[in-house]
């Protein structure tokens, strides 16, 4: 029987299963990959300790520092006592149980799901989680990564195992060629837009079409990280040259013979030319544009030409009202040209935009002015080591002569959990993944762009069309 | 969190008449900080229900501050509840104010197996039916609603649904199961995957 990428790796990893109906599928599934950070490990942690559990593969475990931190300082206090305490039970908890850890000032240290593919820990046919909902960012490798709750985070600690419920598939071709100017943001943005923000959940999707398979590991990350954004369990990219060429060389990655065993393995990982998924959508690259979020969540999403649109555009009532709230919480009237739109901030970072090519996309942008009055903009590197690369090509000193702030790795603006935070009525241009209330702070206005429409929006204090910079 | 388990729950509902209710929401990021489970209740909703940082100003607009609502450990709400960070702070917080039950016509992937994994049990509904629901606890907040999970029903007043729920999430729910301890009891199981990966793939 034909069978999917998603099929591929579910059956390559379980350890005991069972028919649940007709088509339905649940089993106990083996984790290959488990990447750790401060927020949602302590209490997974105290329960091991409650019960004299132990990391039954702490080899397999990775931790990094990375919500909760300072861009400003490499002190663990920079952002408060509570901070410090949960950054500190994160450094206890890894010596104890012997997991390797990246913390704030390590040269490997980053935000977890841009540490993980740079060091070669991410890897063709993996199954990866991690205690953050972006880890579906992993998917861009072929590897079957999601996101978990604490209790979950604990019984991988305690089995390298979690049970799951086999989810349904669904396939995302985007066809063509990128039009100039059309970024990996723009694609996940105009996807969500099309299925809604919960369009994928119960879903794994297998992204695929000439668009996709031209993007770079960097741009395939981005696409994968938002699929949860629209609700999928998972989103996936089969592994091509373009993963090999990545992956070769990296610290963890196989090596010697192992590579190439590696390598004849991953190449059959795609899905068969006659598997059926259960949904298939199709986009064409020509007709994206680039995309600015207007509502609160990031299926709320137009090109930045076209007008606010107005809650009698949506036909379910629910749409309507959801439409209705977020135009009120977001300060915006029906037919108004984002244009027209005033920024006070921007951020350029976290694990959706925060890659190395996406510094050199914004810094392609910013060597054409300077901020605007009145902007603050923020410039946050995903890790240590995007953070050397971008200073060796000197982005650095672009983003800073244009009036941009060049910062320390971490999360940072993305959820503020440090002190990156937003206040009532600023209204920012992000290029991180929700737009949700308050997410960067209470009362705050978040429209979701990519890295090219962030700076141009630093630049002219308002949102503008990147393609007029081409 | 709790290994009792839940079968047959009463009480009264809140009515949060709204789709899309992001863990963002539910519990914000200030709160993530804490090392331990408890605690978070009186943060729940913290935007929403209070007008001030400190929690001093309760916002008399919301619904969690009506006074007909006090006491109600139902909640009841639209599609896709719990969207969003994967956050187990979120069912920890609704947990720690009271609720046993959240009743709403879908829910996100991950926060669904949280819930699972809290004993707070999500039952999912059509949309006529929570619109029924809504009317019901509009036109009477007093109302007791009855959720048995045994046999898999809603009942208040005249309405009475039935639900769906996986049989797996049913028996970890009403037994109050250690997912761990059932787990570790395939630990030959796990051992054999272990040693048939081939070489490149032991860590």
């Amino acid at each position: 029987m034909a069978t999917t990428l998603y099929d591929k790796i579910w059956q390559a990893h379980i350890i005991d299963a069972k028919k649940t109906s007709e088509t339905g599928e649940e089993g106990l599934i083996y984790i290959d990959r488990h990447l750790i950070h401060e927020v949602t490990t302590p209490q997974a942690f105290a329960g091991l300790d409650e019960k004299g559990r132990k990391v039954r593969c702490p080899e397999r475990t990775f931790a990094t520092m990375d919500h909760s931190i300072s861009t400003r300082s490499l002190a663990l206090d920079a952002c408060g006592p509570t901070n410090k305490l949960q950054l500190q039970t994160l450094a206890d908890n890894c010596k104890k149980h012997g997991i390797e850890l990246f913390p704030v000032g390590h040269q490997k240290q980053g935000i977890v799901h841009v540490m993980g593919p740079e060091l070669g820990l991410i890897q063709p046919g993996m199954t990866v989680v991690c205690g953050d909902s972006h880890t579906a960012t992993h998917g861009a490798f072929g590897a079957l990564a999601f996101g978990i709750g604490t209790s979950q985070v604990e019984h991988v600690f305690a089995t390298q195992t979690l049970k799951q419920s086999k989810a349904k598939s669904m396939q995302v071709q985007v066809n063509g060629s990128l039009p100039i100017g059309i970024t990996a943001k723009d694609i996940i943005l105009a996807i969500i837009g099309k299925i809604g923000h919960a369009g994928a959940t119960g879903y794994v999707i297998e992204y695929s079409g000439e668009a996709i398979s031209a993007l770079s590991m960097e741009e395939r990350m981005t696409v994968c990280n938002m699929s949860i954004e629209a609700g999928a369990k998972a989103g996936l990219i089969a592994p091509d040259q373009t993963t090999f060429d990545y992956l070769e060389g990296r610290e963890y990655a196989p090596k010697g013979d192992n590579w190439t065993q590696a390598v004849a393995y991953w190449n059959s990982l795609k899905s068969d030319k006659d598997a059926t998924f259960d949904t298939v959508i199709q986009l064409n690259a020509a007709d994206i544009t680039p995309q600015v979020t207007w509502g609160t969540n990031p299926g709320q999403v137009i090109g930045v030409n076209q007008p606010v649109p107005s809650p009698n555009d949506f036909s379910d009532p629910i749409d309507k009202d959801s439409a209705n709230k977020a135009l009120k919480y977001m300060d915006l009237a029906p037919g108004q040209k984002l244009s027209e739109l005033s920024v006070n901030n921007v951020f350029i970072g976290s694990c959706t935009n925060g890659r190395i090519e996406d510094m050199r996309a914004a810094a392609a942008i910013a060597k054409h002015g300077k901020v605007a009055p009145g902007v603050t903009a923020i410039v946050v590197p995903g890790s240590v080591s995007v953070k050397a690369q971008a200073e060796a090509e000197q982005l650095d000193k672009i983003f800073i002569e244009a009036g941009f702030e060049w910062r320390l790795p971490g999360c940072s603006m993305c959820l503020g959990m440090n002190d990156d935070i937003l206040t009532q009525g600023d209204r920012c241009a992000s290029t991180s993944n929700r737009n949700f209330e308050g997410r960067q702070g209470r009362g705050s206005r978040t429209h979701l762009v990519s890295p090219a429409m962030a700076a141009a929006a630093a630049l002219a204090g308002h949102f503008a069309d990147v393609r007029d910079y081409q | 969190m709790t290994t009792a388990g839940i079968n047959i729950h009463t009480g009264k509902a809140m009515p949060l008449n709204q789709a899309n209710v992001d863990t963002d929401q539910i519990i914000p990021k200030q709160f993530l900080t804490a090392v331990t489970k408890s605690g978070y209740g009186k943060h729940l909703f913290h935007d929403w229900r209070y007008l001030d940082q400190h929690e001093q100003v309760p916002n008399p607009d919301f619904v969690f501050n009506k006074t007909e609502h006090q006491g109600a450990s139902v909640l009841l709400t639209r599609e896709n509840f719990g969207c969003g960070s994967s956050r187990e702070h979120a069912p920890w917080s609704l947990d720690d104010y009271g609720f046993k039950v959240v009743i709403g016509t879908s829910f996100a992937d991950i926060f669904y197996g949280n819930c699972i994994n809290n004993q707070l049990l999500p039952v999912q509904l059509t949309s006529s039916q929570m619109d029924q629901l809504f009317a019901l606890v509009e036109s009477d907040a007093s109302a007791q609603i009855t959720v048995n999970l045994q046999d898999q029903t809603v009942k208040v007043k005249d309405l009475n649904f039935g639900f769906e729920i996986a049989e797996q999430h049913k028996t970890n729910l009403l037994k109050g199961l250690d997912a761990i301890g059932q787990t570790l009891e395939l630990d030959d199981k796990i051992t054999a995957f272990e040693n048939n990966l081939p070489q490149w793939q032991k860590a």
